[in-house]
Parts: structure tokens; sequence; C-alpha cells
């Protein structure tokens, strides 16, 4: 048997619907672990990616932190998948684009009582917020999106298998979902 | 200004009268109510919605549609200046940087003074004596540092437009070469006698076997349009005449209403015999303004000459008057069905066809819609006889052609041929030299490059609206690409989403390359965008808003590929910048507070 592709998931912007989606194929993870072995991911803790065939991506830009992840998936992964609204278009988070990233810092932490002690967190741990949230593919090269709000389990069965099989992937019909 | 509701009884009831209380007029009493106030007034849109008995969103709606129109005070005096590529060939960007230096203004913004605002506007069709402005709708044309300096001065004394010298809006006609439509001297009524003679299925036929094909860029054939429209259902008929030459590089609709106003309107007036119609329409885009009232008094002595009215020339029931509707700005206009829409005082959004107008156009009801030049040689081989028309030109495009010449030429005008010349030749005529390309027919047609120079004006070959926007090899090919690029994300209706988010994107992308942040990745996007556009837009406008750019990649790609600078995708924006805010706010500059984007 032919070695198993490493495959690297992970959540920046986005809620983690997407890989509750994933673990939607139910039963089909045994046939996909046979295949695929897991790199960096939430399922395995591990902290940082290694050279991966696949890196699945879910959300979408909205700090430092996530522009450093994104670019050691880049730099990792041969294949790049952004999967789900959120990493696609920038989706939820991308609704405070229109508002000015001061004011809503402001807002939050200043005007409203019972924040941080009345001043915007400046931890050096903490990641800075961008003044704008920015889907995947502004900020690298995609390959692959796979839509969906999330994608259901099995559209991303199918794509992941029509991938692993060497086809360029397709969701036909019932697995393209926006809502 | 006293209050509004003062004024009501003043000036909006005269214009709801003016207009009769009709909302398909809504359009044209913005345009007064613009005109005269130099914006639409909130007090105004409640007023107008309560007589009109419409919803205030609708009238808020076409205000917004319109570039022309403002909803918020836009100053006193408002420029616009043209942005076409000839314009900015012209050193028009560098004019306008100065009148923002001379008026102490950004672009964009009206000055807290209110007195004045300054921002470009689409191609005023002044392509041939450019560079060229509009200032509160009239044209002003030739513009050089020193009348940009006189007219900063002049706004800043506050001397009201009919005090300005007469000599800055003075626009050429620029007749370079003449053919039988500039040719033509008949009298007024001259030619409307000869189709009376033949009557109305017999000018239907003469048109059909003339071979004439319509002149605004679609070159359907008019006859067959007559034809349909003459034997469609309806209770009442119509005729248009679509002005809204919005064509970048595109200026002859505006030469022949200048010269051969009677020319058109008799030409409208035998199609209005040839198909049963009693009310006929011209639209004239908002950019040529400054033709109203001339056009208004020709119509009058039309009338009075018993062209127009009751019982044409003394054929007992042949009824038929034309009305003159402006536009305000919106290049989409230009294509019949968005036309019909604002005609009917709506926003322009384009119908989906078919139905096509010939059936159900002005109010549903059958309407021959065509080109300024369509019905001035419509009038033409009624008069010369369909077969000595046919003569002139090729055997599938008879009769002759206007072209607006514009760009690197030392002689930029109008030029009359039969079809059939070729590119060359045009060239060779308007005293082009080392010319690197033409865009024929405007952003939505086609880039010509130097080795097609042999290829011929005609619906065999090149089809042409009219416009010939010469490029010389000074010239970079992508940034004319750019400007029409622009141009279309900025006139795109919005109506539908492949062409409203399409032309934007590819807007960006372009900018991006502009920028020097573009790779190979760019360009594959640009290509799959055009296919998007192509495949899926509503109308015309997203389906050849790409042309530009599949056009220049073909014949020019290297002036695409050298701007590309990087093998790896770069950001369209500068991360670090991106945190800037974020830095401000919370006051750090530790090394985890910055972004390189080096890091891949």
């Amino acid at each position: 048997m032919s070695k198993k592709l490493r495959v690297a998931t992970t959540s920046l912007a986005g809620c983690f619907g997407c890989h509750m989606s994933l673990l939607d194929i139910d039963e089909r993870l045994f046939t996909l672990l046979e295949l695929v072995e897991l790199d960096r991911s939430p399922l395995t803790d591990i902290k940082h990616c290694g050279q991966c065939d696949i890196g699945l991506i879910e959300g979408g830009i909205c700090n430092a932190e996530n522009v450093h992840v994104l670019y050691e998936f880049r730099k990792n992964c041969k294949i790049l998948i952004a999967i789900g609204s959120c990493a696609i278009t920038g989706g939820l988070p991308a609704q405070r684009n229109h508002l000015d990233l001061g004011n809503c810092l402001t807002e939050v932490y200043l005007t409203e009582p019972g924040l941080a002690h009345g001043h915007i967190p400046n931890d050096p741990e903490l990641p800075l917020p961008l003044d704008k949230v920015h889907p995947l593919h502004e900020v690298v090269k995609i390959d692959y999106f796979i839509p969906g709000c999330p994608p259901s389990g099995d559209a991303i069965w199918k794509f992941l298998t029509d991938l692993l099989a060497g086809k360029t992937p397709e969701l036909g019909h019932g697995l393209i979902e926006y809502d | 200004m006293s209050t509004l509701t003062d004024l009501h009884d003043d000036y909006l009831d005269s214009i709801l009268a003016r207009y009769d209380h009709s909302a398909n007029n809504l359009l044209q009493m913005l345009c007064d109510v613009q005109e005269r106030s130099g914006y639409i007034h909130t007090e105004t849109v409640n007023y107008l919605s309560i007589k009109l008995r419409i919803p205030r969103v609708r009238i808020e709606g076409v205000a917004t549609f319109y570039s022309f129109l403002h909803l918020q005070p836009h100053g006193e005096y408002r420029l616009l200046f043209s942005d076409n590529i000839t314009d900015r060939m012209l050193g028009s960007q560098a004019l306008m940087e100065k009148m923002c230096q001379q008026l102490w203004l950004q672009p964009g913004k009206v000055s807290e003074d209110g007195l004045v605002s300054i921002n470009t506007t689409s191609c005023t069709g002044m392509c041939d004596q450019g560079p060229a402005m509009l200032v509160n709708g009239r044209a002003i044309t030739r513009l050089t540092h020193q009348r940009v300096q006189e007219i900063a001065s002049l706004i800043r004394s506050r001397t009201p437009l009919a005090g300005w010298p007469a000599d800055f809006f003075h626009v050429e006609d620029n007749i370079r070469r003449s053919g039988p439509l500039f040719d033509n001297t008949s009298a007024p009524g001259d030619i409307l006698r000869t189709a009376l003679a033949l009557g109305g299925k017999d000018i239907v036929e003469a048109v059909k076997n003339s071979g004439l094909r319509g002149r605004g860029g679609a070159g359907f054939p008019t006859g067959l349009k007559w034809d349909a429209c003459r034997n469609a259902p309806g209770a009442a008929r119509h005729v248009v005449c679509n002005a809204d030459e919005g064509e970048p590089g595109t200026f002859k609709d505006r030469v022949l209403l200048n010269c051969q106003a009677d020319l058109v309107f008799e030409g409208m007036t035998l199609c209005a015999l040839a198909v049963g119609a009693r009310h006929g329409y011209l639209y004239l885009r908002g950019e040529y303004r400054y033709l109203l009232e001339p056009l208004r008094a020709i119509l009058q002595r039309r009338r009075d000459n018993n062209m127009l009215g009751k019982n044409i020339l003394g054929q007992p029931g042949f009824d038929f008057d034309i009305a003159i509707h402006t536009g305000a700005g919106a290049y989409i206009c230009g294509e019949e069905s968005a036309l019909i829409e604002s005609l009917e005082g709506k926003r322009g959004v384009p119908r989906n066809r078919p139905p096509f107008p010939v059936t159900h156009g002005y109010m549903q009801q059958p309407t021959a819609l065509d080109n300024v030049e369509t019905f001035c040689s419509a009038a033409l081989a009624i008069q010369m006889g369909a077969e000595k028309f046919r003569a002139i030109g090729t055997a599938k495009s008879s009769g002759s052609k206007l072209i607006s010449v514009s760009g690197d030429c030392p002689r930029p005008g109008i030029y009359e041929y039969p079809f059939g010349m070729s590119v060359r030749e045009v060239l060779q005529d308007c005293g082009a030299v080392n010319t690197r390309a033409v865009q024929v027919s405007g952003p939505s047609g086609v880039c010509v490059a130097e080795s097609e120079f042999d290829r011929k004006l005609g619906f065999e070959d090149l089809p042409t609206a009219g416009a010939f926007m010469v490029f010389d090899d000074s010239r970079d090919l992508f940034e004319v690409a750019r400007n029409f690029v622009h141009f279309f994300a900025h006139e795109s209706c919005g109506f539908c989403t492949p062409c409203r988010v399409g032309t934007s994107m590819l807007k960006t992308t372009m900018d991006k390359i502009a920028a020097g942040l573009g790779s190979k990745y760019d360009l594959r996007d640009i290509e799959r965008l055009d296919q998007v556009l192509q495949t899926s837009s509503h109308c015309g406008l997203g389906r050849t808003a790409c042309n530009p750019v599949l056009h220049t990649l073909k014949h020019f790609r290297p002036a695409y590929e050298n701007r590309l600078k990087f093998l790896e995708f770069k950001p369209a924006f500068d991360l670090d910048g991106a945190l800037a805010r974020a830095r401000q706010m919370t006051g750090r500059d530790d090394v985890g507070a910055h972004l390189k984007t080096e890091e891949t």
C-alpha cells in the first residue's frame, strides 16, 4: 500500500463548525484514517505543521496570529483548501469590516462597563487584530474552496476522497449549500 | 435660501405641472430640481412622494442611481472632470490636481463653505477637444492650466455660470470628412413629403431594401425592427431615439444633433409614419444638456411648420410629436431596455429580453428604438431611394458610418466613410503615426493591434458604434485597459451579482497589478473573472466589461507580464499596515505587533 498522505487542519477566525462537519462523516473517519495521517489539527493537538500534502483551513484572517498560522500552512502544505464561508469570504466575523477597529475596541473595553478594568488589553501575548477581516485567498494562494456554512460532512467526504483518488474534486448537485 | 416649504408653490408645483404630475416623468422632475437647487432636499422628496403618490424609496432609489443627482448638498459649483483615457492622455489628471490645489479641495469632497466639489465622471463625449469637464452639467472643453486657473478664480468670486466666458463652453463639430449624411442639404420637410407619398408600408419596405442596420453597435436590421413594431399588437406605439451616447470615445451623435438635428427628427417622424406611432422621445444624455434648448427650439419650429403635431403636412390623421428626456449620468441607459426604464422615470436597470422593445417597449407598448445616426440614415435612405443607399458601403453594411476619432493623432474629430474602410486608412486620414493600437467601438468593442490594421470597419469584420481611439507607441495598453475596467466597475447598474461584483473584482485585481503586487495567480484570476462575466451577466455591460482586458492580454500580454513582480502570491494590502490601528489603540510596538509580508 502506498504511503499515507499527511493532512493538517486548523480553524482561524471561524467557529469550528466546519471541523464539526468533518466529524459528521461519522464511521467514514475510520476509512479516512486508513488513507491519511493527521498532522497539526485540533484533533491531534499537534502545535505546528510539518510537511503535509493537504491543508484544510476554516475561518478567515482577523488577527496577526491567524496570519502566522496561515503562512505556516501555506509553507508546509502542497495543497491548501479554504473550507466554509468564513475562509472563503470572511463570513460572519467580516461583518465588523464596515466599522472602525478603534471604535470597536473603545466600545467594548472603554464604553461598556465590566471589561478589562477600563483599558484596551495590550499584553504582548495577545495577537493584535487586523483593521479588516480577510478571506484566506486575499493573503496567500489557495488551491481549492469548499463552500458552505458549514459544508456538509458528505461534501467534505466527497471532496477529500476525490482529491485522494487523484481526481479534480467536484461537488455536484445537493452537495453545495450556502446556509 | 428661504425654506423649501415656501418654494413649493414657486417651483415644485410648476415642475409637477410641466410633467403632468406623472410619476413616469420622475427622472425629468428630479433633473429639474437638481439643476435649480444643486441637490434634492429631503423636503422635496417628501413633497414629490405625496404629490405623485409613490413611496419615497422609489424617489430616493432613482436619485441615487444617476450620478448627476444628489440627495445631499454638493456645492454651488459641481466640477466633474471627464475621466476617459483620451482625457487622461491630454493631461486631465494634472489639471484636476491643479484645480483641487487652486480651490483647496480633495477630489470627491465638498468644500466646507459649500462652494464647490470636484470629482471625475465617465467620458463626456468631448474626446476630440479634451480635456473636458462639466460644471453644473455644462460642458467645458479644451482645458488648459490657464483655463483651470481662470475657472478657479471665477468660482472663488462666485461668478454665476452665465457670466463665464462663452468661449469656455464652445463645442466644435470638427467634421473632418463628410459624406452623404453631412452633405445632406435637404430642406426640413422634404424627406417627410417623400415619405408621405410612399406611405407607412412602403417606408418599411424601402428601409428593409436599403439594407440599413442599426448604428448604435448591435447592428440589427432597421427595416425588420420597424416591421415588427408596425405589426405588434398594442394600444399605442412609440418612437424612441437613443441619444444617450455614453460609450467612451464616441461623440458622433453630439455632432449630428448639433448640425443635422432636422434630419434626426425627420427620421423619427417618418419612422412614426411607418410604425403608426403618435409619440416620440429623444433620450439625450445628461452630458449633452447644452443641446437641450437648441433642440427644443428646432422641435418648436417644426411644430410651427406643421412637421410635428396634428395632421402633419396636411396628412389627415398623421399625428406625432417628440419630447426630449434627459439622462443624468448613467452609461447603462444606452442599453435599449434600460433606456426605456429610465424614460419611464425609473432606475436604469436593463429588462429581461425577450420580450424586446419592438413588442414590449415604452409603457409595455410596441416601440421602435434606434440610435440617432440610424434615424438620420433611414431618412437618407428614403430620400435617395433604397437602391442608391445600398450602393454605398459594402454588401452587408450599406450606407455610410460616422467614426469618432480621438487619441494620438493630429486631426481628431468626425469622419464619415462608406462602410468597408480599413483601420489603416482612417489612421492615415487622421494623421496618426507610430500607432500601437486602436480601440474600435469603445471599451466594450475591440482593441485592434498593428497586425490587424487592414481589417475593415463594417458588420462583416469590425462592427463599430463609432468610437475610434488611437494609441501610439508611447502608450501603455495595460493602463488603457485599467481605465476601461474602472469605467465598467463604475457604470455597472448593480442589478446582477456577476457584473456588480465581477467588475469590481476585475478593477481591484488590475489595481493590484498596477501597484506592483501582481503574480501569475492574479492573471489567472483575471481570466477566470472574464469567464464569469461573459457567461453569467444579465446584460451586455457585464458581458463586454472584460473585453478590454481580453483583447489587450491577447495582443499585449507583455504589458501585463512585465508588471508581475512576484513568483509567489502577494496580498493586495499591506499586512503590517493593517495592524496600525490596533497598535495605535493598544500603544504596542513590540515585535509581535508587526507582520512581515515575506514570511512564506
